[in-house]
């Protein structure tokens, strides 16, 4: 495929302004974009750089606030000042779109195949009933199993990917010329995310449209795009074909992009190192449906998991979403009620007490996912982070306390002088800094760590993985390691434990699970990972 | 389905039942009884009354006997409307009041439900300050205060309306009970619908809808208002049960024979069945409509299920 051949959607100088309160916000600053037919395109960038807007603004589809200027040209008219009765006639017939969020971007209220037949109806002149049945045929093409029933399913009975393959569906329907993709595959598993990917090129190849694909994933990148478009701050840095921005990347953005994935690996600790944290057929079960009539059943959320941590070791558990990974990590530190046994520093802790935990719990601490929803907004920094001083450390004065959340928010390389912000002040880099302050304060032994990096753009992630390694080189920390992002796990953990459905499916040592991986889901996981060589090969 | 129905409708009969047996206790509470005048009665007549209307026997007995009456839907006879039965008040006043109550309702929810999405459409703009500044007057100015101004505007100085009176029912002088009954009630819906309306217009399936080129009705009614409509929904659920119960005052105000004087009446009465009769009619009603809003929301909703 060549970049040398007539645009379909070509985009001059694309301007998106928002109006705020505070004044008037440059989202994206004059871009020069084409697509060409048959071929794929990706617009990279970090959160914020515009690239979303962009097309948001290519389509028509800006908030109330928004306003775009410049040209987008497709068949010879400027979208951009097209009416809308007009722009209705292009959108979802010849340029269609694929967003982020597969979970809420169906209609909750009506039913699968009315949603894929409307714009069959709208566009194609076709009767209800013969979209239906090219609905059906949609279906099919996208691998939907079961067409039959899921045609009549409403969105909240499929998962993820199965939604996104819908919206695949939809955006097929009147066999598009340009097809747009927002992020179509962040939402998703690693493995859903290839089935996708796989889709995508497939049908792609088949039909001959032109592809424009938004994303921070450079993996994803590598592996489908002809040409490339770097976004930062709202202006395009740099493009062109993949292999060059790849092999010799001419800004410096993107060579930090590249940069960004996360390489290393742990190195192993001492032999007699002391054991810390042993956990014995570990399980926990949530009953469902207990109704009047039915009888209980019982769902095993992590069944029978045993392993054993020394000090100073990290242990990665890996696998998708409802793996039983997050539940296991909380069934370690006793916050939910478990069978099994869980040894921590010769101490058994599983089954015990709240007032039996309380001693403890300064040394078992945890990280969560979202720094957005974990740090209370009514509080400042300096009082989340010297919370837990309170609790474990009451004789300390006001001004110790103080002293102690400095030197913690030091440590995470945030300066002493913001805690007295609050958090929305924060980036989400930022917030997991605060997150991870509020552990080390304590100086704990255990830290699980629940995905501290699935929210952050990658550049972030970098940042944050370095900063854990540094800490737990300082402090000799533990880490339980709970992730889906495999090159994150190859670059921090000693062993790895790979879950699924509640149960482990392998482990052993990070370099033997990565180069001879013996299940098939792990050598599904590992290839769907896109994983670099060097990441592959990494060693200490 | 049918079973959840069921099972719900056989559920209520414990809380009518409580709440039958609380305020029975809780009206003979209140000093006073039915036929205590301002000058009393001879104490012959006084006796007969009591004997007549079984006061004169144990609380207990009484309320036995008022218990077995309303298992039989029998409200027994008024003892200040002295030749009527509670069932006959009843059937002449509770139709009228329905008629006014759910033309008020389908009013409301028609010019509330309108005006809301016009705003939500148009937020933030003169439109919609306008349409939520109206609103906001709609639900602080008491009812007694536009049903007089309506009363004197329409009804004496242009003279399109009559003051008052039942009539029947005729169209005309139904028109301002129902509008003096709708007024805070449009107001109360357009501010609901406007709110839900801005936050479904924002949501991701409405901006699929829009990116696939629908048209603005389909956009705006199809994808955004169903959902936008459940708050209101369960908003018009207690709203309905009141309002089909009748108002005291704008019954009052335009001398309608509605249930709603009844409620006033029969306490300061003492009418201790005719209150009694009231209280299980507005609890049955707050029970069914509460049943009709889930039942809606199943409709509406896919995701909400009874089974």
């Amino acid at each position: 495929m060549t970049s040398t051949n007539a645009p379909v959607l070509d985009i001059q100088n694309l301007t998106v302004d928002f109006d705020t309160p505070t004044g008037t916000i440059a989202a994206v600053r004059g871009v020069d974009m084409h697509v060409g037919a048959g071929e794929t395109v990706a617009i990279v960038g970090e959160s914020g750089s515009g690239k979303s807007q962009a097309m948001m603004a290519a389509m028509g589809l800006l908030a109330a606030n928004g306003r775009a200027g410049g040209r987008v040209t497709y068949d010879g008219a400027d979208l951009l000042n097209l009416p809308l009765a007009k722009l209705n006639t292009l959108r979802g017939r010849k340029i269609t779109m694929i967003f982020q969020e597969p979970m809420t971007s169906l209609d909750p209220l009506y039913t699968i195949g009315r949603q894929l037949a409307e714009p069959m109806v709208v566009h194609g002149g076709l009767s209800w009933k013969a979209a239906k049945t090219r609905a059906l045929e949609l279906l099919k093409l996208v691998n939907i199993p079961d067409p039959d029933r899921k045609i009549k399913a409403y969105p909240y009975e499929m998962s993820g990917g199965q939604r996104q393959r819908v919206m695949i569906a939809m955006a097929l329907a009147n066999d598009p010329d340009v097809l747009i993709a927002d992020e179509p595959t962040t939402a998703l598993d690693v493995t859903t995310q290839a089935q996708i990917l796989q889709l995508l090129a497939d049908l792609q190849k088949r039909l001959g449209m032109a592809v424009m694909f938004i994303t921070h994933d450079l993996g994803i990148v590598r592996r489908i795009a002809d040409r490339v478009y770097v976004m930062k701050s709202g202006d395009v840095v740099e493009s062109g074909e993949t292999d060059r921005i790849f092999t010799s990347p001419e800004h410096p953005y993107t060579r930090m992009l590249l940069d960004a994935e996360p390489t290393g690996a742990k190195p192993p600790v001492p032999a007699a190192s002391p054991p810390l944290l042993e956990a014995q057929k570990v399980g926990v079960a949530f009953s469902v449906d207990a109704g009047l009539f039915k009888p209980r059943h019982e769902l095993k959320a992590v069944d029978g998991v045993s392993f054993a941590l020394r000090r100073g070791q990290t242990l990665g558990i890996v696998g998708e979403s409802g793996s039983g990974k997050s539940t296991l990590g909380r069934a370690v530190l006793n916050l939910l009620p478990a069978t099994g046994r869980v040894v921590y520093n010769g101490d058994v802790i599983s089954g015990k007490s709240r007032a039996h935990m309380q001693a403890l719990r300064r040394h078992l601490q945890l990280v969560f996912q979202d720094p957005f929803g974990s740090l209370s907004p009514r509080l400042t920094v300096g009082q989340i982070v010297s919370e837990g001083l309170l609790v474990h450390e009451p004789q300390l004065s006001a001004a110790d306390r103080d002293a102690r959340a400095c030197q913690a928010l030091e440590e995470v390389a945030l300066d002493p002088a913001m805690r007295n912000r609050y958090p929305h002040e924060f980036s989400g880099g930022q917030r997991q800094r605060i997150a991870i302050a509020r552990t080390m304060v304590l100086k704990p032994d255990l830290v699980v760590l629940d995905e501290p990096t699935s929210a952050l753009d990658r550049t972030i992630q970098k940042q944050i993985v370095e900063l854990l390694r540094d800490l737990q080189a300082a402090h000799e920390l533990t880490y339980l390691f709970i992730s889906h992002d495999l090159a994150v796990v190859r670059a921090l953990a000693d062993t790895v434990m790979v879950m699924k459905q509640g149960k482990v499916i392998e482990a052993g040592p990070t370099d033997v699970i990565f180069q001879s991986p013996r299940d098939d889901y792990t050598r599904e996981l590992i290839g769907a990972a896109m994983l670099t060589q060097s990441q592959m090969m990494a060693t200490g | 389905m049918t079973r959840y129905v069921l099972g719900r409708l056989l559920g209520a009969i414990p809380t009518i039942f409580l709440i039958v047996t609380i305020s029975f206790f809780l009206i003979r509470i209140a000093p006073g009884g039915p036929f205590d005048l301002e000058r009393p009665l001879e104490a012959k007549v006084m006796e007969n009354l009591n004997k007549i209307y079984h006061l004169d026997e144990p609380l207990w007995q009484q309320y036995l006997l008022y218990l077995k009456s309303v298992a039989q839907l029998d409200f027994g006879p008024s003892f200040y409307f002295r030749d009527f039965t509670i069932n006959e008040l009843f059937a002449q006043s509770l139709p009228i009041s329905i008629q006014l109550g759910l033309t008020a309702l389908c009013l409301a929810l028609v010019v509330g439900g309108t005006l809301g999405v016009v705003a939500a459409l148009r937020q933030n703009q003169p439109t919609d300050y306008t349409v939520m500044a109206a609103a906001t007057l709609g639900v602080t100015i008491p009812n007694f205060v536009v049903a007089p101004i309506l009363t004197l505007v329409l009804g004496v100085w242009l003279g399109w309306l009559p003051v008052g009176g039942w009539n029947g029912g005729a169209f005309v002088n139904v028109i301002l009970p129902v509008v003096t009954l709708a007024l805070p009630q449009i107001a109360v819906v357009a501010r609901l619908t406007r709110g839900s309306m801005i936050e479904a217009l924002r949501s991701n399936h409405v901006r699929t809808a829009r990116a696939y080129g629908l048209s603005t009705y389909m956009v705006v009614v199809v994808h955004a208002l169903r959902g936008a409509i459940l708050p209101v929904v369960s908003y018009l659920g207690p709203a309905a049960a009141a309002l089909l119960t009748g108002s005291v005052v704008v019954e009052t105000i335009f001398g309608i024979p509605g249930i709603g004087r009844y409620f006033v009446q029969g306490a300061l009465n003492r009418d201790y069945t005719l209150v009694m009769g009231t209280v299980v009619v507005v609890a049955c009603f707050v029970i069914l409509f509460n049943l009709i809003v889930d039942l809606l929301y199943a409709l509406l909703d896919p995701r909400v299920r009874y089974d």
